[in-house]
């Protein structure tokens, strides 16, 4: 009987969950998104910045990566309002996980960049490449090879650090599993319903990093 | 224009506090082939590194065909010429390194055809049939698709090399080219650079294959802390060293 009932109120909540997923997946999308594009130029400054620029930007990976997540989310939505920037929900939390996501996207932009031998950077040189050539064709293409793994374990973060926008009231797909259950008392049925939900998410991810690994990878 | 095609006036380089160059002087004309031994510290690969400024230096001057290289000195102050300048001026030169260097995410014909596309500015089918030409040339026609990590030591170094002299460069330079190699791989290169001699390819090599320097060369430089220790014909200073650094650091050579 249990389950009948589960599977009856799943159907009668599927929109404001469907919702929920849809919002989730914004979320990390666009935190993913901006806080990628954010993330190289973090990496690029790191790596190739001059020592002001680096001083700055080594700052910046250091304290964001040195906050908890759910603090930056408090502080984006509750602090930036007091300095004048008025930001929703949304906003502010999407602007929370993709600074979050730039500090770790920064870093790995930078390692793989630093872990190319310089030898590469030389024989690009020696044949007349420019700076912005031999980073497009040579040292690009490696280092997104090398960030191909860590960036998508950092995408699976992100999705999982979306949750933390319930605290200030996004209606995200944990936030609307947390409403169903206070209305159903179902806590465990639809706590692990969204659990599964968020593996599938993560999974769909983690699987097209793969795809695109192979897809890429060098002939040895 | 003094006819030289290279032409080095009192090169200094430093790094920090160390001078690792104190005042080199060479010159060499078209068809030249010299090769630059010494041991290890002599200054003999930062010499070569600083024609194609991998390496800043900071005194003297480094002149192709009359073009002085790197730097230039207006109202007397010496200034860095522009990024994109020097970029043109290390197209100049071709070089050749000891661990290749090859672009590992690009075929053997891709690694060579990048510099002829993005500097030459060749179409991809006119760059693919140099490449090829090339690759021929170095005895690899059938494996152009292949990748560096699929290639043996010795074949990775001939498509370095083709990838340096499809540029069509004036001068190459080979920077101990073969010290990376397996013993039985050093010969096909070797080779590959004897034919290129052969056709009056102009180069300078850095080198510790002895037998090949005194074979191929039509000159020998010997470099010592950081200057031109002796310098002369290949029989004239491997027979008769005149100098007693020379005859040491021959004597601790293998000549095979």
């Amino acid at each position: 009987m249990e389950t009948v009932t589960f599977f009856e109120t799943l159907w009668l909540a599927r929109i404001p969950i469907l919702k929920g997923i849809g919002v989730t997946v914004s979320i990390s999308v666009l935190a993913i998104l901006v806080g990628t594009i954010l993330g190289i130029g973090v990496g690029l400054a790191l790596t190739y910045g001059n020592k002001p620029l680096r001083w700055l930007v080594r700052g910046y990976t250091d304290f964001i990566r040195g906050t908890p997540v759910l603090v930056l989310v408090l502080a984006s939505y509750y602090v930036l309002g007091t300095v004048g920037i008025d930001l929703g929900p949304f906003q502010a939390g999407v602007l929370a996980l993709a600074v979050f996501c730039s500090s770790h996207v920064g870093e790995i932009v930078r390692g793989a960049l630093q872990s190319i031998p310089k030898g590469q950077t030389e024989a690009a040189k020696a044949i007349g490449l420019t700076f912005p050539q031999t980073f497009a064709y040579v040292l690009g293409p490696q280092a997104l090879r090398q960030v191909l793994p860590a960036w998508v374990n950092t995408a699976a973060e992100m999705v999982k650090a979306s949750t933390l926008l319930s605290i200030i009231g996004v209606a995200e797909l944990l936030l609307r599993t947390q409403e169903l259950i206070s209305r159903t008392f179902m806590s465990l049925e639809f706590y692990f319903f969204a659990g599964f939900l968020y593996f599938v998410v993560n999974y769909g991810i983690e699987r097209f990093g793969r795809y695109v690994e192979r897809k890429t990878s060098i002939p040895s | 224009m003094t006819g030289n095609l290279l032409e080095i006036r009192d090169l200094h380089k430093r790094y920090g506090d160390v001078e690792v160059l104190k005042g080199v002087d060479c010159t060499m004309a078209q068809g030249d082939v010299i090769s630059i031994i010494g041991s290890s510290g002599s200054g003999k690969t930062t010499m070569l590194r600083c024609i194609n400024m991998l390496e800043e230096f900071q005194g003297g001057s480094i002149r192709i065909d009359g073009e002085e290289i790197g730097y230039e000195t207006a109202g007397g102050t010496r200034r860095r010429k522009k990024e994109k300048e020097i970029a043109r001026q290390r197209a100049m030169t071709g070089m050749a390194f000891q661990q290749f260097n090859l672009f590992p995410h690009m075929s053997a014909a891709e690694n060579v055809m990048l510099g002829l596309v993005k500097v030459k500015k060749m179409s991809r089918d006119e760059a693919r049939s140099v490449a090829e030409k090339w690759l021929d040339r170095v005895g690899l026609a059938e494996r152009r698709d292949r990748f560096p990590g699929q290639l043996s030591g010795g074949q990775q170094q001939r498509v370095a090399i083709a990838r340096a002299i499809a540029m069509n460069p004036k001068l190459m330079l080979f920077d101990e080219v073969t010290s990376a190699l397996d013993p039985e791989l050093v010969n096909e290169v070797l080779q590959v650079i004897k034919d290129l001699a052969r056709d009056g390819m102009s180069m300078l090599l850095v080198t510790h294959e002895m037998r090949f320097a005194y074979e191929v060369s039509s000159r020998v430089i010997f470099m010592n802390q950081g200057r031109i220790g002796e310098e002369g014909n290949p029989r004239e200073m491997f027979l008769k060293p005149q100098t007693e650094r020379l005859a040491e650091f021959l004597k601790t050579s293998t000549f095979n």
